[in-house]
């Protein structure tokens, strides 16, 4: 079947296949991503008021929980970690697509990355912010937070460097920074277009943060080499930090958790919530920023491709480990997972299942794939599906420990939805802000990534034309950038 | 011989011609590679594009770049310090009971000295990066927002007797601008 009976069956047009349009003009590259800084519509501002009130409630939460203590979170003795630390690998594990995948897809040359590649990672450092908040508010007593930092105590006390959540801290700080460098990096050139369209206090912000790039060859060498380098370590980097937030649950030695396959399966479940992640936040931006240009449906088509093929690699590694337990007789373990299957929280582990390990299977259809609105909602449920997968994780385990007599079904109280409202009411709030002050599209890598189909087009014309006709092809007389047609 | 003829000529103005296309600007560093502008040579070039060209370097020549090296030794540095660190911060533990286990715990300093290795790689080569492609400082003249756009600039410094053909060779080229300003 030829490439274009194939499109056909497929009914597609070439124009609808190509996942970026060659002829777009440079100018209106950066003039469509600037006026998507400009005068928020309606739709934002209904966004964003519903991100503050989430998130005001949340702080409501905190306060009356500083108040009264952490009673009212519904925690007590088995369940001291529950939702909070459920939500907080949740977010940890949203973080993960934006970061490491950009730097995955970078180093093997994927262009299709370019065009959605900021809103993912600038999602990868927001997520970041927010599942910090959890292990702080988790404390109760918020304000000896500090005693996990390594400083100089006059007493000579130290953190227990042995211990996973020390970990936690020194990767996710670790993983926090150099996700927030590779955004900014990746940025510059950008913030340089802003700076040069910008007047008042955005010209103020963008020329400090451009650093002074002008565009120079040395600075696109040594561009191309730090963003390179960058990628690199950050690779291994998130692998790690994912590893270790599995390694909380674990180095311990509670039934249902002490699973050697936890690092694989909390880093292929992270990139599964954040692919599931980059569906949504590309469906919203196309659509109230009309990035159709840039956020193209095959793009959307191999971002689904690609989700679906974690999600399976997930399933997997969740049947492994259902599979350990069960073979492996050990019979706490095996109690806490008959528990999950057919006890209280069962609703919700098959419910898990079916939005992580079901639903996915809808990605398969080329119908789904290409509409928008169906799709939304199936990313949506996916995500859905991994926020019970880590609830699902922490508090059947927690009420079925090894002690019997601390056997209790715990349900979260109001205080702890609050504050799981609330982190999607702050996450929004960050995304919203991001997207209104910095490019959410990458004009530069857009650009590129035009420039070098249009050149191998050319180059291909050219090739057919010589062979078949002698007739000089199109890179004859190239196009020029300034205009973008042929 | 090139280093020769630069010796010879008092630079005195800075000149920009921009390009609607990347292929001209291409040919023009390469006439000035073929010396088609007495005195001048490809190391008196700069290219300002919107995107990156790294095919420039085929006329321009390889210009070396430490991003590598300070990735390196950043690394290596994160990955001592890191462990030194942890290992003298439990050293404290000496004067207190540690029930049989190591003070100076080495699988558990491995996992936190590979992500300060990481921290302190990345960090290095943020700074690599801008004392290689020189930002912070203070911006030379002569430049074109239209080069964040869709145009490519070549700024040359040159003498006097050269500004001529120099000019000529961006009008061969199809220059859609040039500009100049006199060397403080």
């Amino acid at each position: 079947m030829s490439a274009q009976q194939s499109l056909a069956h497929k009914h597609l047009t070439y124009e609808q296949a190509k996942d970026i349009d060659e002829n777009i003009e440079w100018a209106k590259i950066n003039t469509d991503v600037l006026r998507s800084m400009e005068n928020p519509r309606r739709g934002y501002w209904v966004a964003m008021f519903i991100s503050v009130a989430l998130f005001a409630v949340m702080i409501y939460a905190e306060v009356y929980q500083y108040q009264f203590g952490m009673g009212p979170a519904a925690l007590n003795t088995s369940h001291m970690w529950d939702l909070y630390i459920s939500t907080f690998v949740f977010w940890i594990g949203m973080s993960h697509s934006g970061t490491l995948l950009s730097a995955i897809l970078h180093l093997v040359h994927a262009d299709w990355r370019k065009p959605i590649y900021r809103f993912a990672e600038a999602m990868t450092t927001f997520s970041l912010l927010t599942a910090g908040i959890f292990p702080v508010i988790h404390l109760g007593r918020v304000w000896n937070f500090y005693w996990v930092m390594p400083y100089m105590s006059d007493r000579g006390l130290w953190p227990n460097f042995r211990s996973p959540l020390i970990w936690d801290a020194f990767a996710i700080s670790a993983y926090l920074t150099s996700s927030v460098l590779f955004l900014y990096i990746g940025m510059i050139p950008d913030l340089a277009i802003c700076r040069d369209n910008a007047e008042g206090w955005r010209k103020k912000l963008y020329t400090w943060l451009s650093l002074g790039w002008r565009g120079d060859d040395a600075q696109w060498r040594n561009f191309r080499f730090t963003y390179l380098m960058i990628a690199c370590f950050l690779i291994p980097l998130a692998v790690s930090v994912h590893s270790i937030v599995s390694m909380d649950f674990s180095m311990s030695i509670m039934p249902g958790w002490h699973v050697t396959t936890f690092p694989p399966y909390f880093v292929a479940g992270a990139l599964y919530s954040g692919c599931a992640a980059i569906i949504t936040l590309f469906i919203l931006l196309r659509y109230f920023f009309k990035f159709e240009h840039f956020m193209t449906m095959p793009i959307l088509d191999k971002v689904c491709k690609l989700t679906f093929v974690i999600a399976m690699v997930w399933t997997y590694l969740n049947l492994v480990e259902f599979a350990s337990v069960w073979y492996g007789h050990d019979i706490p373990s095996k109690e806490v997972l008959l528990a999950k299957a057919s006890g209280p929280y069962s609703p919700f582990f098959w419910s898990m299942m079916l939005f992580g390990s079901i639903l996915p299977f809808a990605l398969l259809s080329p119908w789904v794939r290409r509409n928008m609105y169906v799709l939304f909602f199936v990313s949506v449920f996916l995500n859905v599906g991994m926020w019970l997968e880590r609830w699902m994780i922490v508090t059947p385990t927690l009420s079925m420990g090894h002690h019997p007599q601390a056997f209790n079904t715990m349900w979260p109280g109001w205080v702890e939805w609050a504050m799981v409202g609330g982190s999607f009411g702050w996450f929004g709030m960050l995304f919203l802000v991001f997207v209104k002050v910095f490019p959410s599209v990458s004009m530069y890598e857009v650009k590129e990534m035009v420039y070098h189909r249009k050149r191998t087009v050319y180059e291909d014309v050219d090739e057919m034309m010589d062979l078949h006709s002698g007739v000089p092809g199109p890179s004859s007389a190239p196009a020029s950038q300034t205009t973008g047609g042929a | 011989m090139a280093n020769h003829h630069k010796t010879l000529r008092i630079k005195t103005k800075r000149m920009l011609g921009l390009f609607g296309d990347f292929d001209e600007a291409f040919e023009v560093i390469a006439d000035i590679r073929r010396y088609k502008v007495p005195g001048l040579t490809v190391d008196d070039v700069t290219l300002k594009s919107p995107i990156e060209h790294p095919e420039i370097e085929d006329v321009l020549g390889e210009r070396p770049t430490n991003v590598p090296k300070f990735a390196f030794w950043g690394g290596l540095f994160g990955l001592v310090f890191g462990f030194l660190f942890l290992a003298s911060a439990q050293a404290n533990f000496l004067a207190q009971p540690s029930g049989g286990k190591p003070v100076i715990t080495i699988p558990s300093n491995i996992v936190l000295a590979y992500e300060m290795m990481i921290l302190f790689g990345v960090l290095s080569t943020l700074v690599g990066f801008i004392i290689g492609a020189k930002l912070m400082r203070k911006s030379e003249g002569l430049y074109d927002t239209a080069i964040t756009v869709d145009q490519i600039g070549i700024v040359i410094e040159v003498a006097d007797e050269q500004a001529s053909p120099l000019k000529d060779l961006f009008a061969k080229h199809n220059v859609l601008e040039v500009r100049e300003e006199a060397l403080s």
